[in-house]
């Protein structure tokens, strides 16, 4: 089946992929509401590429990341990865493709079991799929410490012995111990440091080079992202509402959620911050319970009109493989918006 | 000149542990200016949060060791005793911490929690304070205050919080305020929110403020002077221009450098910092960050002093190195084209 995949076609492709939790009352537990975690993704990721979800808290990225990886099972939709569709795969149908692809998460304290080893953190994956015995199980962690820039001494200490930064490089070399081909990384620099979180940029790229590595890389920090990613795909309220090659999002931003979390971004440069236009976002990102109708963004968006709020847009491509929902899109000439909406509308 | 509202000199803050004694603060000096905005910045363990927990007498403990003058409109608080520290915390210095979630008490409601603040320190009725909070409640922008006043902190966003926090920190019209990492947990859009906010309310209450922070692109907003903190010590301090422009301490370059910025072009890799910050317990001899400098020659075995070195005579910072080398080689650095060895 990975024969798919080799010929030339996305390692990973979702296709309105759908993920509700319920929220349950009473004494029945009786399910009174869901929310609209991810609602309706659709996107392929090619092999050796990486793709940046951004986006506030809330907006679903996680979820979608998890949903991916199969820690979460879709409500509706497909995933297929190297051609293979996986979205309905149980426990023990998933356990091989567990070796294909991993996690790298967010909190460095939360995400290592403290009481557990460097050497079996990180060994425990090969443990699991019977790859080597002991003494060739150890060689392998070793060799792994060594890739992520930690010593090959560490195999047996604790967690709690490192710091923020050497931790994340061992839930990075625990998530290459199996040689996958994708890595989701939820948040992984987001709680480090600023000097910590460049050598870890660095380090990633690094791994990606001489791995062969395919990232889905989520943050919610734009200059991190850009700074990772070939294409980037912005999300609001379990949505994409944007995406695009990474370079082009900063210079040619075309939702209007899009331009306002650029232009919120502070800038380390006084004079430069002092004369750049900051939208103000009023308010917060509304409930995924009880998403608006419309555009979700409407509520929030100082070009909206009555359209916004009753239809809502489609996901159209702009010429480059820069896709845009707005009914009102910016940084695109007449011409080619109403092409757009024309072939949109058609369709 | 404005009236000079807080002036702390040579301030240490020692703290005995089990493993030795951790220098967190060793020698931190600043004033601050009715109506400026003085920036701390630092990575963890710098000893920026201490500093501002030791000016707000909060890091008192049969533990601590403090010395140094922390002058408040003249009085040195370091002297006071806790029970006058009352009188000054909260009415004349507020603070807002980083996690709004933790700082707010979840059992009680948030207009109670603000009202208490105003009660603690004058001599009003419940009724009173109630009003006052939802008055304040508005002023930091939470809409329909008059029922939120009566919402529970678990009803209310990550943004909303902070405001609230604000508005507790604002309660007694205090001279300074003191935001530890404000921004820190909430998402950019909430953060540009904030920090306006708090922008606005310094000039509507004509209060001075401390913002402590590790990201330099929110300083570069609003800040009025600068200092850089490395292992408890101040290595840079300027008026932000001299800062961002001139930049002396081959650690502030670092820290520039670190930032994937939106305003320049993509580097191939960014420039990073090796190494991680020493241990407070044992710092290395000399300058602190010798070990991590890839500029560090003999004499950094010696600690350097804070000093003038550049034309404003307000710019300072802690390095032997001379200013002109430093002016040549700082480039690579901070555009992050280079990596340190």
């Amino acid at each position: 089946m990975s024969e798919v995949s080799q010929n030339g076609g996305p390692l990973v492709e979702v296709r309105e992929v759908k993920k509700y939790f319920p929220i349950r009352k009473g004494l029945m537990q009786r399910e009174v509401a869901r929310v609209h975690a991810v609602d309706g993704v659709s996107f392929a990721v090619q092999e050796g590429e990486t793709l940046g979800l951004v986006g506030e808290s809330g907006c679903g990225k996680s979820t979608l990341g998890r949903t991916i990886v199969r820690l979460y099972e879709p409500t509706s939709g497909q995933i297929i990865f190297q051609g293979q569709a996986i979205e309905g795969h149980g426990a023990r149908q998933l356990r091989p493709l567990r070796r294909e692809m991993q996690m790298v998460f967010q909190d460095p304290y939360a995400s290592l079991n403290p009481r557990k080893r460097v050497g079996s953190i990180i060994g425990d994956p090969l443990k699991i799929h019977n790859l080597g015995n002991a003494k060739e199980r150890k060689a392998r962690v070793e060799e792994l410490l060594e890739t992520v820039g930690l010593s090959p001494e560490h195999f047996n200490r604790y967690p709690h012995e490192f710091s923020g930064g050497q931790r994340q490089r061992i839930g990075i070399a625990r998530a290459l111990a199996l040689r996958p081909k994708l890595i989701v990384a939820d948040e992984p620099v987001s709680a480090l440091d600023v000097s910590i979180q460049s050598q870890m940029l660095n380090l990633l790229e690094d791994l990606q080079t001489e791995f062969r590595l395919t990232y889905i890389f989520i943050a919610h920090d734009l200059g991190v992202v850009r700074h990772v990613s070939d294409r980037i795909a912005v999300m609001y309220l379990g949505k994409i509402v944007e995406m695009s090659p990474a370079e082009e999002l900063y210079v040619r931003p075309i939702m209007p959620y899009t331009e306002a979390l650029l232009s919120a971004v502070p800038v380390p440069d006084p004079d430069l911050a002092a004369k750049r236009e900051r939208i103000v976002l009023e308010g917060d990102v509304p409930s995924p319970i009880n998403p608006p109708r419309g555009c979700r963004f409407h509520p929030r968006c100082r070009y909206a009109t009555q359209v916004c709020s009753e239809v809502e847009p489609p996901l159209v491509e702009y010429g480059s493989g820069h896709l845009a929902a707005c009914h009102h899109p910016l940084n695109v000439d007449a011409a080619l918006a109403s092409a757009v909406e024309g072939s949109a509308t058609g369709s | 000149m404005a009236e000079l509202l807080l002036d702390v000199r040579n301030l240490k803050a020692h703290f005995a542990t089990e493993d030795g004694i951790v220098k967190a603060v060793d020698g931190v000096s600043f004033q601050l200016e009715r109506g400026k905005v003085l920036g701390i910045v630092g990575e963890s363990g710098s000893g920026k949060s201490v500093t501002a927990m030791t000016v707000m007498g909060l890091t008192r403990d049969i533990n601590s060791r403090f010395d140094g003058e922390v002058l408040y409109k003249g009085k040195d608080l370091l002297k006071v005793s806790d029970a006058e520290m009352q009188q000054y915390r909260g009415a004349e210095i507020g603070m807002i911490f980083q996690d709004p979630m933790t700082s707010l008490n979840p059992v009680y409601r948030i207009g109670e929690q603000i009202a208490e603040a105003i009660r603690t320190h004058e001599k009003v009725d419940k009724r009173v304070a109630k009003n006052r909070a939802v008055e304040l409640l508005r002023q930091v922008g939470i809409p329909n205050p008059e029922s939120r006043v009566d919402d529970f902190p678990h009803q209310f966003s990550g943004g909303m919080r902070q405001r609230a926090m604000i508005a507790m920190a604002l309660s007694c019209n205090p001279a300074v305020l003191i935001a530890d990492e404000p921004t820190t947990a909430l998402d950019v859009t909430i953060q540009a929110q904030i920090i306006e906010l708090i922008d606005r309310l310094k000039d509507d209450f004509n209060s001075a403020v401390i913002l402590i922070t590790h990201d330099l692109g929110v300083v570069a907003d609003i800040a009025d002077e600068i200092i850089v903190m490395y292992a408890g010590n101040v290595v840079e301090r300027a008026e932000k221009r001299d800062l961002f422009y001139d930049p002396l301490m081959p650690y502030t370059w670092g820290l520039l450098g670190s930032i994937p910025r939106l305003d320049r072009p993509r580097p191939d890799r960014l420039h990073s910092i090796k190494g991680a910050p020493p241990s407070l317990i044992t710092l290395p001899q000399g300058c602190a960050f010798r070990p991590r400098c890839p500029h560090a020659f003999d004499r950094c075995m010696e600690q350097p002093p804070l000093e003038n070195h550049v034309d404003p005579p307000t710019h300072l910072d802690r390095c032997w190195l001379d200013v002109e080398y430093k002016r040549a080689h700082r480039g690579d650095t901070i555009s992050g084209r280079t990596e340190a060895a």
